[in-house]
């Protein structure tokens, strides 16, 4: 029993029919404590009042933007390598997902840069990165959608895929020398020094948890969707031959 | 290869082959950008380097659309496919003769449209400088864009949208040299990144574009 069994579609539909449900309910768990947690039940920030409850929003779809598209990248790879088809579609419906996890963490970050910045926008490192990492999940999504030949718009959108990430990566550190920024630095790291206190701590982990549910479950599910798709279009092939 | 470059050279130079063209764009966005922004002259000083390198990008992006898509239509590519050349080293001959074509001639003419533009005088030399060796990257960049897109009927708009985001880091360390330049401050650091940026793309880069020609031919 190994990992590579559900490549088989069949398997997979299957495997993702028992677990959508578990994955489903965990991430709606996960989101309704989390959030009503993190709004209601937590104090306001000293300096930033209440705007700060924005970031159990932010932060978690911010990293979701990120781990979707690396999602993609580890997908791509096993399609050109292993060429199962499941897997070019799972990162083809993955790339919608992480384009509005990425347009959610532009947008809670302006709604929380204006009243704290005074902008809603500044060309900071961190924001101009997202704004071309979501130039980039476009680029994917638009040359998925203008190849007609499922094979070949898988294989080109992993090559895509790949080079997209070196250049994204080298546009991060490239906009950082660009312009020193206003974001403030990492707040959710390893070393327990920097983070913010655990009274916000803890329901963002949550809020993160369900995030990374809803998208495991979205993901699924579209994958479970673009499987049947494909499988309709060969019978109306068929039908359409006989 | 040379007999390739040699074939490309002549089809670009030959009427109709759309030598110049990237030129003449290139001096009508330069011309354009002072009645946007309005004539004064310190304004102009400051943007003329950051405005030379978004010109002469735009002006590279315009000429990708046809780098393949003619190739392709007649059945070159195929041949080339074909040939015991291997599709790396067609690829960046192709990528040479658009270089020799569209970005050096835009590197060439970038001083004269920085008086257009008031550029202060310190920074001829580095916007030059950075132009030369930032053009042949957006050219091996630019030709991926061409072999991904060259299956794609009406690709030019999907191109534009695949390379630009590609652009990125050439144009930030590009332009940020040309305007370090301007500024009569050290240019340096932007300008190793810059080569960097264009000895990496011109190694790795043929590799990714003849791996997706090579589906698009299948």
């Amino acid at each position: 029993m190994s990992l590579w069994e559900y490549a088989n579609p069949v398997r997979f539909l299957n495997l993702s029919a028992r677990v959508l449900p578990v994955f489903w309910g965990l991430a709606v768990a996960c989101l309704i404590v989390g959030l009503i947690w993190g709004f209601f039940f937590t104090p306001d920030d000293f300096r930033q009042g209440s705007t700060v409850k924005i970031i159990y929003l932010h932060v978690p779809s911010a990293m979701m933007a990120i781990n979707a598209w690396v999602m993609m990248l580890v997908a791509s790879l096993i399609w050109l390598v292993r060429r199962h088809h499941v897997s070019a579609l799972a990162a083809k419906a993955a790339a919608p997902v992480g384009v509005v996890m990425t347009l959610i963490a532009l947008f809670t970050g302006a709604i929380w840069g204006q009243p704290m910045w005074g902008t809603w926008w500044a060309w900071d490192p961190r924001l101009t990165s997202f704004l071309i990492l979501f130039l980039f999940y476009l680029g994917y999504i638009a040359l998925w959608e203008a190849i007609e030949d499922p094979d070949t718009a898988a294989d080109l959108t992993s090559v895509l895929c790949l080079v997209g990430s070196v250049f994204a990566v080298l546009s991060r550190y490239a906009v950082n020398f660009w312009n020193q920024g206003l974001h403030q630095g990492a707040s959710l790291s390893l070393d327990k020094e920097e983070n913010v206190a655990d009274v916000f701590y803890i329901p963002l982990l949550v809020c993160i948890a369900g995030f990374v549910l809803l998208f495991i479950a979205l993901v699924l599910y579209r994958t479970g969707t673009e499987i049947r798709l494909r499988r309709t279009r060969a019978l109306q092939a068929r039908e359409g031959r006989a | 290869m040379k007999a390739l470059l040699i074939r490309d050279l002549k089809l670009a130079f030959r009427a109709g082959g759309g030598f110049g063209l990237g030129l003449a764009f290139f001096l009508i966005v330069t011309v354009l950008v002072p009645f946007g922004v309005g004539p004064q002259s310190e304004l102009l000083a400051r943007i003329a380097s950051g405005i030379l390198w978004l010109g002469a990008l735009l002006a590279c992006l315009l000429s990708l659309d046809r780098l393949l898509a003619l190739d392709w239509e007649d059945g070159t590519l195929d041949l080339l496919a074909t040939s015991p050349l291997p599709l790396e080293a067609a690829l960046s001959t192709k990528a040479l003769a658009h270089w020799l074509t569209t970005g050096l001639p835009l590197v060439l003419a970038s001083p004269v449209l920085g008086i257009l533009l008031n550029l202060p005088g310190a920074g001829y030399f580095w916007l030059v400088i950075s132009l030369l060796l930032g053009t042949p990257a957006l050219s091996v960049i630019g030709i991926f864009g061409a072999a991904l897109t060259v299956g794609v009927k009406r690709g030019g708009l999907l191109l534009s949208l695949l390379v630009l985001p590609l652009y990125v880091p050439t144009l930030i360390f590009g332009a940020e040299a040309a305007r370090r330049g301007a500024a009569e401050l050290d240019p340096t650091t932007p300008l190793l990144m810059l080569a960097g940026i264009t000895a990496g793309t011109i190694a790795v880069m043929p590799f990714a574009s003849a791996a997706a020609l090579r589906v698009n031919l299948r």
